[in-house]
């Protein structure tokens, strides 16, 4: 399996480097366009601020690509959002692959969500073995809405779409990296698509 | 629906656990990776490592467990101890740590906190307050709580949310180690003052302590060391009581 993980300076990524690694897979980071072309399997990962992570793909010529790619494509958390039409955060465009807005939790809870939350509604064959109400675990200020590409459903303040579908395109918002043997059959089944 | 977090405190020196540990079927009680993937089977929801080495190899030594750690473990986890700049945390974040903690470093210079949350996002940033109740006022201690300070409680942990802190991690000095309950008073008013994740710590000592913290205290997550480490509440029976007292958690 030729499996890579988009490299273009956001955050912790490591950690879904050696998660792959625990399933028996080397996953590559890279930002060679060549390479993610490429590949079986892509995973688009990001922590951190979205205006910022979007100036940095754009820098890389990523945004453009990453949209034309063929093979399945996993968003992790800000890689998710950054995959939907717009974000709150910054006011950012992102990829516009997903037909989704990107908003902000509002005070009413605290912000960021952090920890460990179930994930309903599941359907998708990226959730193959995981059964409804599985916890997952999340850190995020930001939500995509709920709408017609929901893969999964969680509750924070409001019912929102925590993974999302299009074609070849996937996004989760939470860490499936950090998300214990659940998080870990979530990946496997991805590499398995 | 979110669950509250239960959080073993892990200390480390020269790349080793301190406190005593007996688990049955560790190898090395002495290794903190070994005793995290121990943790993370057994349930807990998050792991926190405390640096308090003190000699030069310090850095080198840590960044090996970090590695390590998220090889392995399959769960979220902070490192705290001697962070105090930009770099520090660069490093910790790339060898995987999830999360750092700061504590007299943003006393001393508050701007770190903006500096890293700008960064490296919020989401990362855990501020660690010790304080201690004094005539009714409480005031944060700093060096592991040895040097006091004039500064209250109430306006640090509204000040570090203001610059950007992702999660307060509140250690109160008249509890730790004392296994009398956590400081519920304090927390339940930080937990309504400020809109970020507060972790209770120090005077975990029952499993009524945990329903306490987050029933009176509000508490998002509780931290514990000893309690976990020596075996006297397992975290599985620790979770199915709290689920009995209809407080949400993971099982």
């Amino acid at each position: 399996m030729n499996l890579t993980i988009v490299n273009y300076g956001a955050g912790n990524i490591k950690s879904i480097q050696f998660a792959f690694q625990r399933l028996g897979y080397d996953a590559v980071l890279t930002n060679d366009v060549e390479k993610i072309i490429k590949s079986e399997k892509v995973i688009f990962p990001g922590v951190g601020e979205a205006s910022s992570a979007m100036k940095m793909l754009k820098e890389s010529g990523l945004d453009t690509l990453i949209p034309t790619l063929k093979q399945p494509v996993l968003g992790i958390c800000l890689g998710m959002q950054l995959m939907c039409k717009h974000t709150e955060e910054g006011d950012t465009n992102g990829l516009g692959i997903f037909d989704v807005n990107v908003k902000r939790f509002s005070g009413a809870v605290k912000v960021p969500q952090m920890g460990w939350n179930t994930i309903s509604n599941l359907k998708s064959d990226l959730f193959k073995g995981i059964k409804e109400k599985e916890y997952m675990y999340l850190v995020h200020s930001y939500y995509a809405e709920q709408c017609d590409e929901s893969i999964a459903t969680s509750d924070y303040e409001l019912e929102y779409a925590s993974a999302l579908e299009n074609d070849n395109f996937f996004g989760v918002q939470f860490h499936p990296e950090k998300s214990s043997k659940a998080g870990e059959q979530i990946l496997k089944n991805f590499i398995e698509l | 629906m979110l669950t509250k977090r239960i959080v073993p405190c892990l200390d480390i020196k020269n790349g080793r656990t301190v406190k005593g540990v007996n688990f049955v079927d560790l190898r090395d009680a002495g290794d903190p990776v070994e005793l995290a993937k121990q943790y993370a089977d057994l349930g807990a929801d998050e792991l926190v490592f405390l640096d308090i080495s003190a000699t030069q190899e310090k850095r080198k030594t840590m960044h090996d467990m970090v590695l390590k750690v998220a090889e392995q473990v399959n769960i979220p986890f902070t490192v705290g101890g001697g962070i105090s700049s930009i770099e520090d945390v660069d490093d910790l974040l790339h060898c995987g740590a999830d999360k750092v903690s700061i504590n007299s470093s943003a006393v001393k210079r508050p701007e770190l906190i903006n500096e890293l949350s700008d960064k490296f996002g919020s989401q990362c940033v855990v501020v660690a307050i010790d304080a201690k109740e004094i005539e009714g006022e409480w005031f944060v201690h700093l060096a592991g709580g040895s040097i006091p300070t004039e500064i209250k409680l109430f306006d640090w942990a509204k000040e570090v949310e203001q610059r950007g802190a992702g999660e307060i991690l509140f250690t109160s000095m008249n509890h730790d180690g004392t296994k009398a309950g956590f400081a519920n008073k304090a927390l339940a008013k930080l937990s309504d003052l400020v809109n970020i994740p507060i972790i209770a710590s120090g005077g975990a000592g029952t499993i009524q302590h945990f329903v306490d913290t987050f029933k009176e205290g509000k508490a998002d997550a509780a931290l514990a060391a000893s309690v976990f480490h020596f075996g006297e509440i397992p975290i599985i029976e620790l979770k199915e009581e709290l689920r009995k007292n209809n407080i949400e958690v993971r099982l």
